[in-house]
């Protein structure tokens, strides 16, 4: 281990000042001559047939260079007809999905026609004379009706069911018929907008010359997506560059590929002239994916005393009408999920997949897995209200002990290290936890309702085991000492807003004795860095990390040779010792990273055999996922007269192993929390029975202002992982996962006065409202 | 958010305003903010042929309070309402709203005239001064005319504004005791309920009362009969004021959307007109 200054420290993120002086480069501030502007027309029917798609009108306007209809780019053209979906199931259904619709359209926003202008406006305008004729077929919305039968959202399927997964060990039966205590309870997760500030954007060029296709993309995937446009496009890989610039959120809304980025680049590549494609917000609400969206049917045994001895579990995933590119997996990451930090031996379950006349469902920030810990942690408090217990002694009860790691869960994860026993009692102690129930009981005497909610959460991060992946789940780096003595680092990885910039040039910085300004990690572009599998699933660090680690071994061991010649010392002799080259014992030599760069540069004085330049590349194949957890509690107070709660207070206790920079974990904490808890209280996409989207804009749907969300207090535990070798796990998603069933717990039990069992999710004041009143007329529970 | 095209004119006195809307004819429209238009604009909601920007009108942002009468300007930004210790005393209920009011952009931009002009069915303004009883100021090629509160907004999206007038002053009598309480829609942040209250007390009794409530029906509108049960009521009698503001909805067939219940809605009526009154008469 290197001698530390930088890693551990809260250096300021090397990203923030041109972010925050306006002198990042988005995907709009690509400025290129000749652009000219893609506009879509979107269907406004959940369900149609398309009777006729007239672009002449937008064609003879005088702006307008160019317009294509689905049957143009598909027949025409002969443009391969599905869009990719990545998946290892075997009895999946995939019906084809064209970038533009072909004969028909299955959900509100879905692309039928798109037209190039000289101007944005003059796009949009054209767009307006495209005539369309529709049809309108029957609809379905709800998951649980479009199981039961028609009407078929792909007619030629003869069914709305993608896929059926079962699953089943121990032996549920037996520990049904054993049980003390048989709890039954539906929890519906609620569909969500993923609403990164920037939306999706895209500017696609041709060079002719040089016949390479550059696309510009708010991607968290560069280049996975350019291997996606070569096969899609029929094109060689090595003429496409795509570059994810500055990116303005992510959230796994852009951990995909989407039609509108095959067809500009498609079309860049028809006109010869950039083309340029910025989403509207109204357009990034029916056209980007949504996250969650899964309603869960619980059936828990378990025994007086508290134990969980076995659960039944349905998983009715809502996909979609079509698949992205990971739509069918994220239900299937929740029933692996299922257990949580407990020891559950027996589960029985099902996991659904089925079609509706919705915008597809993908992953978002935890993606399947926030579903996993929102329905075990509410199950945990359904425990301890059924049985009359603490649900902190529940927890207690049935977690995983710390020393059965690594734990290998009935799902067939093996947890790498875990401690929740302590976790939870730190949380507990830091707030209070017999105060605050004091005060609580002591509140309801007065007709005030306090809710004390915990979340002791585990997820799997860290993506992943190639083998256990939809696609590569390896990461790489490349770390150059160039003649001068900077350090130019490759990642593999697309950080956009996660600090790896700062964090891996921290790294880098320990471990090669270097200043940190002469460090510049690069990132992004498909012609600069080598192939990489991107950001998300809180790898960016585990895995893209991982692989810098090695990558810096692998310098540090040529640095030795070289200085080892130069010293006439046995490599064995010396050693990295505080950054420097040395030789063992003897603290009179030293010799810089910098200066053993420059002598494998000059090549005159190296070692016989050795290769002159000083660069590394490595990959990470990750041998298992990382599992951090922590405990969130959340205290709030409902008012009885009108059901909106306040936040009293909020702490999250979380480990993600060795902390790199704890601002920047800070930071994701932050965001994930606010993510997490806006789930939990004002979030829900809604499509209403004939598939109108109801919740299209800012105006509708709710993401918090910062005045409505409550300050954090933070701290943490340290438990390392030896999955990878920086002994980290990964931080992006903890947040959004703890904190969703936090603050559920903390209304429920607010509302456990008036005999409230579960209310379904966004809990907004209404609902509670409802709850308090519908017994008591005056929202007293006494 | 790409609007369709408009041509965009300045003003630079009320006559030319007045002269511009002539010219312009029906699609036009008077630019006075823009935090209300130029969103459906960008939605292609609203298409206006002509913007006629009236921003650099001098002197329509002035707040004057003289003797009892206070007079706002129509230009006057709801930021200037918000930091005016002068409305806090005269009218803390207008001051209230102002300060509650969309967020920090809006509010250094957006004006109170063209906020009222607007006609939200879930705006702040029209509760506060359909409560302070206020007087609208209108020019037109004909003159000048002045209408009350009551008459100005009209229905959703609807006010009396003519198609060729320049709303020029909101002037009011100076109401210390008035308070505006607002329930905010976690999305939009508009009133889901938001109720003003303008009192007259007598020895901790309530004189006289106006009440009205936005947010609810498809334009703001003044509860009178709970106006009328609050004479009388002990400000202080908090189980009185909840029953004077019982049904202060009633009567109006209020609106849903996804947040928030017309039943709900109308409930919340009652519970903020009560904190209203309990603020109003705390002042």
């Amino acid at each position: 281990m290197a001698f530390t200054t930088m890693v551990g420290a809260r250096i300021r993120r090397r990203e923030d000042p041109r972010l925050i002086t306006g002198r990042a480069t988005y995907v709009d501030d690509v400025k290129q001559v000749g652009t000219v502007y893609a506009a879509f027309v979107r269907s406004p029917y959940g369900h149609a047939k398309l009777l006729k798609v007239d672009i002449s009108a937008a064609k003879a306007h005088p702006a307008v260079l160019a317009a294509y209809t689905g049957d143009d780019l598909h027949h025409a053209q002969g443009l391969k007809t599905s869009l990719p979906v990545a998946h290892k199931m075997a009895d999946l259904k995939t019906p084809p999905h064209y970038m533009l619709a072909i004969d028909e359209v299955r959900v509100v926003g879905e692309a039928v026609a798109v037209v190039i202008a000289d101007t944005a406006y003059a796009a949009k305008d054209a767009a307006e004379l495209v005539e369309v004729e529709y049809e309108q077929l029957p609809v379905v919305v709800d998951p649980l009706k479009a199981m039961e039968g028609p009407p078929y959202v792909h007619s030629s399927l003869g069914t709305n069911v993608a896929f059926r997964m079962p699953f089943a060990a121990g032996d549920t039966e037996a520990a049904f018929a054993a049980a003390d205590e048989i709890i039954k309870q539906r929890i519906v997760n609620q569909r969500v907008a993923p609403v990164s500030i920037e939306p999706r954007s895209m500017v696609a060029n041709w060079d002719a010359g040089m016949q390479q296709l550059t696309l510009y993309s708010s991607t968290q995937i560069p280049h996975l997506l350019r291997t996606q446009l070569a096969v899609v496009l029929g094109m060689s890989e090595n003429h496409i560059r795509a570059i994810a610039p500055e990116v303005g959120g992510g959230f796994g809304g852009k951990l995909n590929v989407y039609a509108e980025e095959f067809v500009i680049s498609w079309i860049a590549t028809q006109l010869e002239r950039p083309v340029k494609y910025i989403e509207t917000r109204s357009e990034s609400f029916q056209a980007m994916i949504h996250g969650r969206d899964q309603i869960d049917d619980l059936e828990i045994a378990c025994k007086r005393d508290g134990t969980i001895t076995g659960l039944k579990l349905r998983i009715v995933g809502n996909l979609g009408a079509y698949h992205q590119l990971l739509t069918p997996v994220i239900p299937t990451l929740t029933l692996l999920m299922a257990p949580g930090c407990y020891r559950i031996a027996n589960i029985q379950a099902e996991v659904v997949g089925v079609f509706t006349n919705t915008m597809s469902t993908d992953a978002y920030r935890g993606a399947g897995r926030p579903e996993a810990t929102f329905f075990i942690e509410r199950a945990m408090d359904l425990v301890a209200q059924r049985l009359g217990l603490d649900p902190v002694e529940v927890r207690r009860k049935n977690f995983i002990p710390n020393t059965a790691f690594p734990h290998t869960t009935s799902t067939g994860l093996t947890y790498d290290s875990g401690d929740y026993e302590t976790t939870m009692d730190k949380a507990l102690n830091i707030v209070d936890y017999a105060g605050l129930r004091k005060r609580q009981a002591e509140l309801r005497k007065e007709g005030r309702y306090l809710g004390i909610g915990l979340s002791t959460y585990v997820e799997v991060c860290g993506m992943g085991p190639s083998a256990a992946m939809p696609a590569a789940g390896w990461d790489s780096a490349t770390i150059r000492v160039e003649p001068t003595g900077s350090i130019t680092v490759l990642t593999g990885v697309s950080p956009h807003g996660q600090g790896q910039e700062t964090t891996f040039a921290q790294i880098v910085a320990d471990e090669l004795g270097v200043p940190i300004d002469s460090i510049n990690v690069i990132h992004g572009d498909t012609d600069k860095v080598q192939y990489g599998v991107g950001t998300f699933g809180s790898r960016g660090t585990a895995v893209g990390g991982a692989a810098l680690k090695l990558a810096i071994e692998t310098i540090q061991a040529k640095a030795i040779k070289i200085a080892a010649h130069a010293w006439e010392a046995n490599p064995d002799d010396v050693e990295y010792r505080d950054g420097k080259i040395g030789v063992k014992g003897d603290p009179s030599r030293s010799m810089t990273t910098a200066e053993a760069g420059f002598m494998a540069f000059m090549g005159d004085n190296l070692p016989p055999g050795l290769e002159p330049g000083m660069d590394a590349t490595r990959r990470f194949e990750p041998p298992n996922f990382v599992f951090p957890f922590g405990t969130h509690v959340c205290v709030v107070e409902v008012d009885a007269q009108t059901g909106q709660v306040e936040f009293v207070k909020y702490l999250a206790v979380d480990d993600c192993g060795r902390l790199l920079n704890p601002m920047i974990v800070e930071g994701q904490v932050h965001g994930g929390i606010a993510q997490g808890l806006s789930q939990a209280m004002f979030e829900e996409v809604v499509y209403n029975d004939d598939g109108q989207l109801l919740t299209g804009t800012l105006m509708d749907y709710a993401i918090p202002h910062a005045e409505q969300v409550p300050h954090y207090d933070l701290d943490h535990t340290v438990t390392p992982t030896t999955v990878n070798p920086l002994g980290i796990k990964g931080i992006g998603e903890a947040g959004t996962i703890g904190s969703t069933p936090a603050v559920a717990n903390a209304v429920m039990d607010a509302l456990a006065p008036f005999g409230v069992v579960h209310i379904d999710m966004p809990l907004k004041p209404e609902k509670l409202w409802l709850a308090m009143h519908a017994k008591t007329g005056n929202g007293r529970a006494r | 958010m790409i609007p369709a095209a408009f041509d965009y004119v300045r003003a630079s006195s009320v006559d030319d305003a007045i002269r511009l809307l002539g010219e312009h004819g029906d699609d036009a429209k008077l630019l006075a903010g823009g935090h209300s238009l130029i969103p459906m604009m960008k939605l292609r909601l609203a298409a206006p042929a002509t913007l006629i920007d009236i921003t650099g009108i001098p002197q329509l942002d002035a707040i004057r309070v003289e003797g009892n009468r206070v007079t706002i300007g129509a230009l006057t930004k709801h930021a200037a309402l918000a930091a005016s210790d002068a409305l806090k005393k005269s009218a803390p209920a207008l001051w209230d709203a102002a300060n509650q009011l969309g967020d920090p952009q809006v509010r250094n931009r957006g004006t109170i005239g063209g906020a009222s002009a607007h006609g939200d069915p879930s705006a702040d303004y029209p509760a506060v001064l359909l409560a302070l009883d206020a007087t609208f100021t209108l020019i037109g090629k004909g003159g000048e005319r002045k209408l009350p509160a009551g008459e100005f907004f009209r229905g959703m999206f609807d006010t009396a504004l003519g198609a060729g007038e320049v709303l020029t002053a909101i002037s009011f009598d100076a109401a210390p005791k008035s308070a505006y309480v607002k329930y905010h829609h976690p999305a939009s942040h508009y009133a889901v309920v938001g109720s003003a209250v303008a009192l007259t007390l007598n020895d901790g009794s309530i004189g006289a009362a106006r009440v009205a409530i936005t947010g609810v029906g498809d334009a703001a509108f003044r509860a009178g009969r709970v106006e009328s049960a609050l004479a009388g009521v002990r400000a202080g009698d908090d189980d009185a004021v909840a029953a004077a503001c019982a049904g202060a909805a009633s009567g109006q067939d209020a609106r849903s959307d996804t947040f928030a219940s017309g039943a709900y809605r109308a409930a919340m009526a009652d519970v903020f007109t009560a904190r209203a009154v309990a603020q109003a008469a705390g002042r």
